[in-house]
């Protein structure tokens, strides 16, 4: 397998969604070569540091703002579509 | 090496039944769709549009799109998904009025391959964000996304960070699932190669700063 064949099926084998064969040749090709290997645990790093950043949490006071506005508008949507029927 | 863990979501059995009372008028039930998604479409809505004020809009507009076209969820795929869809289409709009000079679409393909092959191929430190303050890190991780262009960011987002399927990727954005994954392997190869500066191991250091 050459490093751009892997580099393919790079995500997919992140995923876990390879058959059982496929699986094998990544992992023939990562127990050989450092370049892949260091690509794909840095992209798994990646993927994780992401998923456990909380990148733009919502505050709570800003939250209950939101939620407000929305129920206001809907409830009131809901007279205009009882009164219209 | 392991593959990654699935983010495990909120079950979502009852979910449905919160649906059917929306619709038959039980705006309690549709409350608590938004207190179970509000911060999800939130974030998505940052990321796309990278404005506080449009993501603010974006949140209220995208429920209460859903509360008026309720009728139209038939319940074939998750409430969740419908509503991301929604959202993100209005987090493009939003977008696109504030970037009117560039062409803002899903669709836009990214020239080659070149762009994603690795270049960097340094290992990282052990624990790599330990090296960084929380607010240095966060600072890190939204500029290197933010670098992304919208149609790979977008994609990211959703299956990485929201941990949707690439089928229900593939849904929310009406892309084919071959180009969901085309486009989360060169976010990924993209965004590892620029995180690679930050986090790759310094010379003769054990990782630390």
């Amino acid at each position: 397998m050459k490093c751009s064949e892997f580099l393919q099926e790079l995500t997919n084998y992140l995923d876990g969604v390879l058959d059982a064969r496929t699986k094998a040749e990544l992992e023939d090709h990562l127990a050989w070569c450092h370049n892949c290997y260091v690509v794909c645990d840095t992209t798994k790093k990646t993927i994780e540091i992401y998923r456990d950043s909380h990148l733009y949490p919502l505050p709570e006071d800003l939250r209950t703002r939101l939620r407000s506005a929305i129920m206001a508008k809907c409830s009131k949507r809901k007279k205009l579509g009882g009164e219209s029927t | 090496m392991s593959a990654i863990q699935p983010k495990l979501g909120e079950p979502i059995s009852d979910e449905l039944a919160l649906v059917q009372a929306a619709k038959g008028g039980d705006v309690g039930a549709f409350e608590e769709l938004v207190r179970r998604y509000d911060r999800n479409v939130f974030r998505i809505a940052q990321h796309i549009t990278q404005n506080r004020e449009d993501a603010e809009d974006v949140v209220q507009d995208a429920f209460l799109k859903a509360y008026s076209n309720l009728e139209q969820f038939q319940g074939q795929s998750k409430f969740y998904t419908w509503l991301v869809r929604i959202a993100v289409n209005e987090a493009l709009m939003k977008l696109r009025r504030r970037r009117p000079e560039r062409m803002v679409s899903l669709d836009e393909e990214v020239k080659t391959e070149e762009d994603s092959l690795p270049r960097e191929v340094a290992d990282w430190s052990p624990n790599p964000e330990q090296q960084y303050s929380q607010a240095e890190l966060r600072d890190i991780l939204t500029r290197t996304i933010q670098g992304l262009p919208p149609s790979f960011r977008t994609v990211f987002v959703l299956r990485d960070v929201e941990g949707l399927s690439t089928e229900e990727t593939a849904e929310a954005l009406e892309l084919s699932i071959p180009a969901v994954k085309s486009r989360l392997l060169r976010a990924r190869l993209q965004l590892r190669e620029r995180l690679s500066r930050f986090f790759q191991k310094r010379d003769g250091g054990d990782g630390t700063k």
